[in-house]
């Protein structure tokens, strides 16, 4: 594993959901640590859609496929049902069309996983309790350079999924790199879930 | 620029010339009974004959890819900055092939060259190839290197296309794929700038049927007028903007046809220059083989079917500004290597200079190039 995949805890829990082998499309994957770390876990095929120059470099010179594009702009290079999973890791809040982009991954996707940020873990609820927006490891920025504009909680994202025909297949919350199974909402600072067409 | 003071150049080099006496059966249906191809390359090839690199050409270029001529400094290589050591494709670790295409006219057996037959020039009488006759001659340059395999064949526009169909005619023969400003097969836009092309040519009184060359004379006229509508599918409309605008040559209309705008004293000086290297028969082959490449015709329009056999990786880069062969063509090449399955890097280069921008020095790509090549390399041990 790799100093950058220790960093990201997600990481680890996306590779233990995924079959050997599975075809994965990774939307936003920046330097392509995840497709790299999901390669050496669980061999497969993986893709990467990145919009960034430097990423699209860094994806090469990392040994894994990617793809330029815009995933706001709609996964219409990408056949029906054409992999096994499409993850969104840590990319939902910073999406301007979440419902559409979810909508596309499960399109493209047997399953989608994504993973973001909880507003609601309650150090981010004490921030706003205080009369400030949040600044932490998982959110590093100030309100006028986030790219973050559509933050939710996890029960945001749950009633979303029950709105929008989304099964919920599996779900992680952490906070530190460790699983929290008590008021998650409370106390994880970081979501992961697996999900389906319902 | 004079080739000798760039310091990470190949450095001067000298053509050769490969002679093959097995008749090559062409897509036509028609036979060439022998044939030769001139070829340069750079850089030294490995014991395991593993890390070599065919570079294909496009409409107007031919075998002098890199370096310089000792006697012609100033003739550099129509893909000198990407070539040479140091350089995106270095050729510290790549040997690398440039090749003038079969019916070329830069030494390569072509419409200038004598028919055995008849034991005049072939002029009209030069048959027809295509992008496949290409590469089948290209695959018997490398048996006569000793090259049974290549590490990459790397081209852009109609060498890229050279590039996709090493992958299905080839698979076992080529590793990496690299195919720039590419397009699957022309639109019905492109083949009529092609149609404008050849009846400038052919409708030139000095055009004789194309046996021009028993009568003295070129068409010239009608090369010139084809290369400027060429050129001007090359460039993107913004780069012309910027380039030439409105600007005036002598700084006030005059009423006349004569040169008045920049871009006509451009195209002009583009035309005159082409017509007097080029000849007009090769260029009456080169744009029908652009108009006939279509890997998927044969599969019913299916490009995902007709890629099915490639097994290589592919680099696959695109410019946003391109017209001629735009971004979403490229897509349709992803789109189709997908579906099979394969090894891709898909990048849009954001470039303002249209569909030149591939022969261009722009960081970006050429970062991405060299570290594709990077990753070849290390694939190879090398």
């Amino acid at each position: 594993m790799n100093t950058n995949a220790m960093q990201r805890a997600d990481f680890a829990a996306i590779a233990n959901w995924i079959k050997p082998d599975a075809r994965v499309l990774d939307l936003g994957c920046g330097d392509g640590t995840l497709l790299r770390f999901l390669a050496e876990q669980r061999g497969g095929a993986g893709y990467g859609v990145e919009i960034d120059d430097d990423g699209i470099l860094a994806c090469v010179r990392n040994g894994v496929n990617v793809i330029q594009g815009d995933l706001e702009r709609g996964l219409s290079g990408f056949a029906d049902g054409s992999f096994d999973y499409v993850i969104l890791s840590q990319t939902l809040q910073a999406v301007r069309s979440s419902e559409r982009v979810v909508r596309e991954m499960l399109r493209v996707g047997r399953e989608g996983i994504v993973t973001f940020p909880n507003f609601g873990y309650w150090r981010n609820r004490l921030h706003v309790f205080r009369g400030r927006m949040p600044v932490s490891d998982n959110l590093p920025y100030q309100w006028f350079d986030t790219p973050n504009i559509h933050l939710c909680t996890i029960t945001d994202f749950e009633n979303f999924c029950r709105e929008h025909g989304v099964r919920i297949l599996e779900r992680i919350v952490m906070r530190d790199g460790s699983a929290i199974g008590f008021l998650p909402n409370l106390f994880g600072s970081l979501a992961v879930y697996r999900f389906e067409r319902a | 620029m004079d080739g000798t003071q760039d310091k990470l150049s190949v450095g001067a080099v000298t053509p050769s010339v490969a002679r093959f006496d097995e008749p090559l059966k062409l897509r036509s249906g028609a036979t060439l009974g022998g044939y030769e191809l001139v070829y340069e390359t750079y850089g030294t090839l490995n014991a395991g004959k593993s890390n070599a690199v065919l570079v294909c050409h496009a409409l107007n270029a031919a075998h002098h890819v890199a370096g310089y001529y000792a006697d012609d400094p100033d003739n550099v290589g129509w893909w000198d900055n990407m070539i040479g050591p140091g350089k995106p494709l270095d050729t510290t670790r790549f040997f690398v092939i440039g090749v003038n295409n079969l019916g070329g006219c830069f030494g390569s057996t072509g419409p200038r060259s004598v028919n055995p037959a008849t034991g005049r020039v072939w002029g009209a009488d030069f048959p027809v190839v295509t992008v496949e006759d290409w590469v089948a001659s290209q695959a018997r340059l490398a048996d006569q290197l000793g090259i049974q395999r290549f590490a990459a064949v790397m081209g852009g526009s109609l060498g890229a296309m050279q590039a996709l169909s090493w992958t299905i005619q080839y698979p076992e023969r080529i590793g990496h794929a690299l195919v720039i400003a590419c397009a699957p097969n022309l639109s019905a836009q492109n083949i009529a700038f092609n149609e404008v092309a050849r009846q400038a040519i052919i409708t030139d009184p000095d055009f004789h049927a194309g046996h021009y060359y028993e009568h003295n004379t070129q068409p010239t006229r009608g090369l010139r007028v084809a290369r400027m509508v060429g050129h001007i599918t090359y460039l993107s409309d913004d780069e012309m903007a910027s380039k030439f605008g409105r600007q005036l040559r002598n700084g006030k209309l005059n009423y006349t046809f004569d040169v008045e705008f920049e871009i006509e004293s451009y195209l002009r000086h583009q035309g005159n220059k082409f017509s007097d290297y080029f000849d007009a028969n090769t260029y009456l082959r080169i744009t029908k083989a652009l108009d006939y490449f279509d890997p998927a015709a044969e599969h019913g329009g299916n490009l995902s079917l007709a890629l099915e056999p490639a097994t290589a990786s592919f680099l696959v880069i695109s410019f946003t500004t391109d017209w001629r062969f735009s971004p979403e063509r490229s897509r349709e090449i992803i789109k189709a290597l997908l579906d099979n399955r394969r090894d891709v890097t898909y990048a849009e280069i954001d470039a303002p200079h249209g569909h030149d921008a591939f022969l261009l020095d722009d960081a970006r790509y050429h970062r991405l190039v060299a570290a594709y090549f990077d990753r070849i390399s290390k694939d190879l041990g090398a």
